[in-house]
């Protein structure tokens, strides 16, 4: 497996823990992994991405240019990696702020209602967890269910730990909406 | 074995530097390395230790001159631009005998450039980047767990030698994660003693300088010193690592982020029967001539591959004396080799 994912939306989205979080789990899973957080001159109001992989060989580069999978949590993320994704890719998308989904044809997108499954969860902040939650059922080699709310503790701060319940359910929504594994 | 945790190396190098028994950092923030200077923020205080954040680099590397001086473990990090301003402090502490880590998270050059991961500071960091005949040890890590272990290192060399230890890193390693084991301190005791200035109440002063005016001979009587003690580091201190070489027909020698690039494709050709092997300098200086000349021996070619216009490339031709020829690849301006372009070109030698 040599997953390359990246996780992309507004500022705010919770878009480098969202990384941060499903790495954590992977590596308590025995996988090798790597994050890295785009650190250019980003703009107020546009994307935050970060690109994760997910191996079960040493990673060369943790930069990724053309992902195998891409959350995009909104619309100028979708536009900004939709082409970059690699064919046969899978593209994890927020359909409660996305109306149009993606033009390609030769990439599975999923749709995923994340603002309003994590309202139901309990915060419309979780909508990241939602769609972690939507990956691990697209992808079931990247990491268990159980192994991400695991590693929930370790990846979030101290201030946030008592969101754990709401996040947890967030993770479980999101992992039920999508309705057959892919891998 | 020790639990795995998840760390940015650029923290993962100032956490180290804490366990390693640092407890003052001056620095000036520039991106891709603010971490350093973040995190030892957070930290120091916790150990009783002191941050400052100086007014410039300059500043900086001066306070690192005087608490050194002092007999503290300290260090100061930057980025290319900032390194460049620390040279002049970095001379002088060559010439005053003085340790010091310094941290080079290298980004895209030459002037402001840009923010991305490169490695065009090879010449200034391993040829002496200020003025005067003097080295300083370059380290060069190639993952965030080894960027933490050679900083628990660097200050035992620095302090073994008493001169600058460097750490050569890059934008894209400082601003990873992965999975990390804290490294342990070292059991090694440094006595300062018998020069450092701590209060001369009691004893005679010690004096710590770079001038040297009087006697006509003093300074290049410290030269001399100082020469003997790079010759005992080289010696003494060469690190370097090697992968799949035993049989490699085609050897590639890379530093730091570069040698990840090059194992993956190292490994995609092996898949396609294709011979190659990697030669990865962990000391930059002193530099592994003798060990890549023997590592040399049976290949038919070599290929060195940096995020640079070509910098290494010159010591390992210096290493390999013509012997087998040299071929390069390099990106600029903090871009990435590409896997695939490594194993093309190793494919056209065979062609």
């Amino acid at each position: 497996m040599n997953e390359k994912i990246i996780f992309a939306g507004f500022g705010g989205q919770g878009i480098i823990l969202a990384g941060k979080l499903v790495c954590i789990a992977a590596m308590n899973e025995g996988k090798y992994v790597s994050h890295i957080p785009s650190y250019g001159a980003e703009m107020r109001g546009g994307t935050a991405n970060c690109a994760v992989v997910i191996a079960t060989e040493e990673i060369p580069s943790p930069m990724v240019f053309n992902p195998t999978v891409c959350v995009a949590l909104n619309l100028p993320s979708l536009k900004k990696f939709e082409s970059r994704l690699s064919a046969g890719g899978v593209l994890i998308y927020n359909s409660s702020l996305i109306e149009n989904g993606p033009q390609r044809n030769d990439i599975v997108a999923i749709p995923v209602k994340a603002n309003e499954l994590a309202e139901q969860a309990g915060s419309y902040k979780a909508a990241n967890m939602v769609a972690i939650g939507a990956l691990l059922k697209a992808n079931m080699q990247i990491a268990s269910l159980q192994a991400v709310k695991d590693a929930l503790s370790q990846a979030v701060s101290k201030r946030n730990l008592s969101f754990n319940d709401i996040n947890k359910k967030a993770l479980t929504l999101g992992f039920e909406s999508v309705k057959t594994a892919l891998h | 074995m020790s639990k795995k945790i998840f760390m940015r190396g650029n923290e993962a190098l100032a956490e180290a530097a804490i366990i390693a028994g640092c407890r003052y950092f001056f620095g000036y923030p520039i991106t891709p390395q603010n971490e350093v200077p973040a995190y030892f923020a957070m930290r120091l205080p916790q150990v009783k230790g002191t941050f400052l954040q100086a007014e410039s680099e300059l500043a900086a590397i001066n306070m690192v001159f005087g608490a050194s001086a002092a007999g503290a473990r300290v260090m100061t990090s930057s980025s290319s631009p900032g390194i460049s301003l620390k040279q002049e402090g970095i001379s002088y502490l060559a010439g005053a005998e003085l340790p010091a880590v310094i941290a080079n998270i290298m980004r895209g050059g030459p002037g402001l450039g840009n923010i991305a991961g490169a490695q065009g500071d090879y010449f200034q960091a391993t040829k002496g980047g200020g003025h005067g005949d003097y080295r300083i040890i370059v380290l060069a890590p190639y993952s965030v767990q080894e960027l933490a272990d050679l900083t628990v290192l660097a200050f035992d060399l620095a302090d073994t030698y008493r001169m600058v230890c460097m750490i050569l890193g890059d934008g894209y390693l400082g601003q990873m994660s992965e999975p990390l084991v804290l490294p342990k301190p070292s059991s090694k005791h440094f006595d300062k003693s018998g020069w450092a200035l701590n209060g001369a109440k009691g004893r005679e002063p010690h004096i710590i300088r770079s001038l040297r005016l009087n006697p006509e001979h003093a300074l290049e009587d410290l030269n001399v010193k100082l020469q003997k003690k790079y010759q005992t580091v080289a010696q003494n201190e060469i690190r370097y690592e090697e992968y799949k070489t035993d049989d490699a027909e085609y050897l590639l020698v890379g530093f730091g982020i570069c040698s990840r690039i090059i194992k993956a494709a190292i490994n995609g050709l092996r898949d396609k029967g294709v011979k190659a092997g990697l030669f990865r300098p962990v000391t930059l200086w002193p530099y592994p001539y003798q060990a890549l000349q023997n590592c040399a021996k049976n290949v038919k070619k070599v290929l060195v591959v940096e995020m640079n216009a070509g910098q290494m490339v010159e010591d390992v031709r210096l290493a390999l004396n013509g012997a087998v020829p040299v071929d390069f690849i390099g990106r600029m301006g903090g871009m990435i080799p590409e896997v695939e372009d490594i194993i093309e070109r190793i494919e056209s030698y065979a062609a």
